[in-house]
């Protein structure tokens, strides 16, 4: 597959739009770190950081840290692990890389193969639209049947929410037209695919340009807080949770006689109760 | 105010909406997490603490009764049937666990089969017993009252 960005040249030199990659970059950087500072967020990290360590049972030094740092990377950020729910695990994965994978190969796609006299291989034209149309199977059967809204709050797929759907239209939105924008390209049909390419340019600052007010930052925040938790759990912390209490352990019997006295000495598995079904009744 | 949810480990599941016995439990529109709408409602039953599946939510007594410093959390395993708690006192040398079952055998696997019971003999409906008991405990009209011998239908939609 082509780079749809080559023949866009023509009209746009690809100065502007490597300028214009950069500037995306920025916002997204600045809007961060506005929204951290309005959330406190660093604040937050850090009291609770001290409160663990003030509460921990034991030292956790840096390597075992470090070792934590990659398991948060390879579980909740590469697999989504933290999902129980694997209708959503399996839409976040998918919107997740379909985003990675677009974002990157637009990247590369502008600032390597367009413009200059090198033409893009077709993995890489073909990677782009891969990436567009993940993102877009993601986030449609999130939008259409997994919004929590939609799935339990008894509102449409056609009722917004304001704020709240920034993110997921800027997402959606942005792939959509893209792809459009590269078919109708492809097709001939010059003015139409110029304004489907307007409309792909104002939806991806419309994504970028919003992290302050959406859902964005949720990327940087997430394995923060997934990281946290984990070392609140190996330093004895807990978030002043109690242990989990092995039930065929002897010394959890002497400790607390009720439970061999009613449960037995190894209780089985007692199944679900009130977590057999998802929650929908509100 | 009585629970709060700590936003960074609630995924809005809705947990502690369904479970919320006041209906104060209710999930913000924009962020997609769970908050008390309500705090002054609050009886703290412990019942979102408890059913939260990522324990995000706890409980900030009220100064009089539970001035600041201490900390009660509750794990509720349902798996293995047992209620674990978390006691520290505001001393800071108490530190106490306590952990006991909260069922003997699987979910589910108690509910008493009504149907293999016999029904109530004339006597019994006849009893002094039910004496005060409204005429459909009574039986006075025959049989037992359910939806379909009054001819009605439940309406589709509404959720039991």
């Amino acid at each position: 597959m082509n780079n749809p960005f080559a023949e866009m040249s023509a009209y746009i030199s690809p100065g502007i739009m490597q300028a214009y990659v950069v500037l995306m970059i920025l916002l997204v950087v600045g809007g961060t770190v506005l929204d951290m500072m309005h959330k406190q967020s660093a604040k937050f990290f850090f009291e609770n950081s001290k409160q663990a360590k003030a509460g921990a049972k034991n030292k956790v030094g840096g390597g075992k840290k470090a070792g934590l740092a990659i398991k948060t990377v390879a579980n909740e950020v590469l697999t989504s692990s933290e999902f129980c729910n694997t209708r959503r695990r399996q839409s976040h994965l998918l919107t997740m890389y379909g985003f990675i994978i677009f974002v990157v190969t637009t990247a590369v796609l502008i600032f390597k193969y367009t413009g200059s006299d090198t033409a893009a291989p077709g993995l890489l034209g073909f990677l782009w639209h891969i990436g567009a149309l993940m993102l877009c199977a993601g986030g449609y059967w999130f939008w259409f049947s997994i919004r929590v809204d939609v799935a339990s709050e008894g509102v449409k797929w056609n009722q917004f929410n304001g704020r709240g759907d920034l993110f997921i239209l800027g997402l959606l939105s942005t792939a959509t037209f893209a792809l459009l924008w590269s078919v109708f390209q492809a097709m001939g049909t010059g003015a139409f695919a110029m304004l489907l390419f307007a409309l792909f340019i104002v939806s991806s600052t419309v994504l970028f340009g919003s992290v302050y007010w959406s859902k964005f930052a949720h990327m940087f925040f997430k394995p923060a807080a997934a990281f946290q938790k984990k070392v609140a759990m190996a330093d004895g912390s807990r978030e002043n949770l109690p242990e989990d209490f092995d039930l065929s352990d002897p010394e959890v019997h002497s400790r607390f006689p009720d439970v061999p006295e009613y449960m037995g000495k190894n209780p089985p598995n007692m199944g679900l109760g009130i977590k057999a079904e998802q929650p929908r009744h509100y | 105010m009585p629970t709060f949810v700590r936003m960074t480990r609630c995924d809005g599941c809705g947990h502690c909406v369904d479970i919320c016995p006041s209906d104060i439990m209710h999930i913000d529109t924009t962020t997609r997490r769970a908050y008390n709408i309500e705090p002054n409602m609050c009886w703290e039953c412990y019942s979102c603490v408890k059913a939260c599946p990522h324990n995000a939510i706890d409980v900030r007594g009220y100064a009089d009764f539970a001035p600041l410093g201490h900390s009660v959390r509750v794990k509720r395993d349902e798996e293995k049937g047992v209620i674990a708690w978390r006691i520290k006192f505001r001393n800071g040398e108490k530190d106490m666990d306590l952990l006991a079952p909260i069922t003997t055998k699987p979910w589910g696997s108690g509910t008493p089969k009504l149907k293999d019971e016999p029904a109530p003999t004339q006597d019994q409906r006849d009893s002094q017993l039910l004496y005060s008991e409204p005429k459909y405990i009574r039986f006075d009209e025959g049989d037992i009252h359910t939806l379909k011998s009054n001819g009605l239908r439940m309406k589709k939609g509404v959720e039991l």
